[in-house]
């Protein structure tokens, strides 16, 4: 054959081209130190999905017009073996050092799986999952509490609504997602203690027909104004404004989508959190393995207020913005029952934003329909 | 409350609404698929086909404002991969179900490389006609907006189902599909008849595709698809290469598909999980009512690789 011969040279060639500059690669990945950082940012979908991966893409490009550093991004990595090798190919072929890995589900086993391999690189997971005793100590975990968000959402809903039904759109019923759902009705019986919620859950957290699909039914059912907690929440808002219902948005600004039917949403603020992030480690500080914030610590913000919005709502909205920018606002406050009749809090007693009590809830209050199961 | 609370009778009415909005993606692939495997071959790319479909449908909907000029894009686009299928798999010794994955995995693929700059833009919707007019129950009147492609499916349904029967070409197609000995003593070209009828096939599940992207759910996303394309090319076996049975498994499908939600916005959310595992279970059960032990694959093409 004729290619062995003069291949053999280019294919050794190459390969130590390759180990190194994956060594290369790996020895400035300890630090900040050689005034150049590579940050690689994973997403489980598309960066422009109008949810939670744009959310991400959007902290991701503000951290790439900073000083200094570079970003690499990968998207639609699958929630599997995939994003190991991902994670890998960043740290050995791109030399990043530090690593947003967003999605919920890389965390166990993927990242914990990897992370220990590379004792200098730093791997930041977005939920609070990171248990000192249990896990590596180059891993850490942020969150915001979005429910907040949810419950801001819910005044606004409450005084929009004219059947007094609001309807949700769920992925799946994990603590999080429930913790939207009952901040959303919490809020909205602020104004009205007789408003309910209808939430159904599609199952996945991707599913764009089962996701208009149920979106019609809860226009069906008298809903008037439609929130979500699903990964691109694009089909629903426009699904439920073709229906004439109003729109909450969630994870990103969905406002061009639907201008005249959004009345606010609920934002991650990830450009804040993240340039913040990245300038500790540019001045060779430590991001601390467990870091949480609402609105005061911007966190999460909201979408500006739609042209529906009535003067009424608008001053509701602001006052308990205000009253949440002071921090450890308390959107559970007892007398508080689920929906199947057990108490959760007794008279006098609060959950404050800060509870670690709120990241395993597995309930729905009262005034909810639907069940976790 | 709400005057138009309709109480359970929702749910009849979102099975049937569902029944209309999201059978249609399944019958123009199953279609496509019976049209490509009565003529002897099995195209298992077609959801690749339809997830490029719905992308090109929305991105030259939204490009030239014309919904229409987007599905006959989609066609074409859909037509391009059939014929590419087709023309491959005319080689000697390659393998249908092989080129099929491996057209699947290229189609989505290419869907999310040329797709990214549609995401976030909005592109015009098909048309519905209102059929529900004479109600004053929004429930109704949103049920019954159906949209036209849903109407051409019935009637293309019919169409292959009589062209099969009782034309030349039917004839020609059933002829290669089932002996390529026969056909070639006819003096016919099976590799010419089957890649025309893998393309066609592909045009189908292109607008499949688009009016995934185009009216319902009605937006380019990557996720745009949960597998319809894979589960109608399990349906056309499900509908014994039966044109007309496509149509009533599509409705089947799309019906229990609208079952999970709606039975939960009624009210009963017990194990949603199982109503909406309804359509698999259905299949499953009546794949094995109407199974004979006798008799292998009633109505199967004999030239089918899978059936061979």
């Amino acid at each position: 054959m004729t290619f062995t011969a003069p291949n053999r040279r280019g294919f050794l060639k190459a390969s130590a081209a390759l180990a190194g500059t994956s060594a290369l690669g790996v020895l400035p990945a300890a630090s900040f130190a050689d005034g150049k950082l590579t940050v690689g940012f994973i997403y489980v979908g598309p960066r422009d999905d109008f949810g939670y991966n744009q959310a991400h893409a959007e902290g991701a490009a503000a951290v790439k017009a900073m000083q200094g550093v570079s970003v690499v991004e990968e998207e639609n990595v699958s929630e599997s073996v995939d994003v190991q090798k991902s994670m890998e190919s960043m740290i050995n072929f791109d030399g990043a050092s530090l690593l947003f890995p967003t999605s919920f589900g890389y965390f166990d086993p993927h990242i914990l799986e990897v992370a220990p391999k590379f004792p200098e690189v730093r791997f930041q997971h977005a939920a609070g999952l990171w248990q000192a005793d249990m896990h590596p100590s180059n891993v850490g975990s942020y969150f915001g509490y979005i429910g907040l968000g949810q419950y801001l959402n819910g005044i606004v809903a409450g005084h929009m609504t004219a059947s007094g039904k609001l309807g949700f759109v769920a992925a799946k019923p994990i603590p999080q997602v429930l913790q939207n759902i009952n901040s959303f009705l919490l809020g909205a019986r602020q104004v009205n203690p007789a408003i309910t919620c209808q939430v159904i859950f599609t199952g996945e957290w991707s599913l764009a027909v089962k996701e208009a699909e149920a979106t019609n039914a809860l226009a069906d059912a008298g809903c008037d104004i439609i929130t979500c907690h699903v990964d691109g929440p694009k089909v629903v808002m426009e699904t439920a404004a073709a229906r004439g219902c109003f729109i909450c948005g969630y994870h990103a600004d969905q406002t061009p989508l639907a201008p005249g039917k959004y009345l606010t949403g609920a934002e991650w603020n990830w450009p804040g959190v993240y340039t913040r992030m990245v300038q500790t480690v540019i001045d060779g500080g430590t991001i601390p393995n467990f870091d949480r914030g609402g609105l005061a610590e911007g966190y999460i913000k909201m979408s500006p207020l739609g042209p529906a919005v009535t003067d009424a709502a608008r001053k509701h909205f602001e006052t308990t913005k205000a009253e949440m920018m002071k921090g450890g606002f308390a959107a559970y406050e007892g007398p508080l029952m689920d929906n199947k009749g057990s108490q959760i809090l007794g008279a006098g007693q609060v959950f404050l934003e800060t509870d670690i009590a709120l990241e395993s809830m597995d309930y729905l209050v009262e005034g909810v329909i639907g069940t976790t199961s | 409350m709400n005057e138009a609370d309709i109480g359970l009778w929702a749910v009849p009415l979102a099975i049937l609404a569902g029944a209309i909005r999201v059978s249609t993606p399944f019958l123009f692939v199953s279609l496509g698929e019976v049209l490509t495997e009565r003529s002897g071959r099995i195209n298992l790319g077609l959801e690749g086909t339809l997830v490029f479909g719905a992308m090109s449908g929305y991105a030259v909907a939204y490009l030239t404002a014309l919904p229409w000029i987007g599905v006959l894009a989609a066609a074409l686009a859909g037509s391009l991969f059939g014929l590419f299928h087709g023309l491959v798999c005319s080689l000697p010794r390659v393998n249908d179900i092989a080129i099929g994955i491996a057209l699947m995995l290229l189609g989505t693929g290419l869907a999310y490389f040329f797709g990214k700059p549609y995401i976030q833009p909005v592109a015009p919707d098909l048309p519905a006609i209102n059929f529900g007019w004479w109600s004053d129950l929004p429930q109704v009147q949103v049920a019954l907006r159906v949209n036209v492609l849903f109407l051409i499916g019935i009637l293309l349904a019919g169409l292959l189902w009589w062209m099969f029967r009782a034309t030349r070409i039917g004839l020609l197609i059933r002829v290669v599909g089932d002996s390529t000995d026969a056909a070639r003593a006819m003096g016919l070209k099976p590799a010419f008849i089957r890649t025309l009828a893998t393309a066609a096939g592909g045009a189908f599940a292109g607008v499949a595709g688009a009016y995934l992207s185009l009216f319902y759910p009605g937006s380019w996303s990557e996720g745009i698809s949960s597998g319809q394309g894979l589960m109608a090319v399990a349906l056309v076996i499900f509908a014994r290469w039966n044109p007309i049975a496509c149509f009533w498994v599509a409705i089947l499908f799309g019906g229990t598909g609208a079952l999970g939600p709606a039975l939960q916005s009624a009210g009963i959310p017990g194990g949603y999980y199982l109503f909406y595992a309804a359509p698999y279970v259905l299949t499953l059960g009546l794949l094995i009512a109407t199974s004979s032990p006798t008799r292998a694959m009633a109505g199967a093409p004999g030239e089918l690789s899978i059936s061979k």
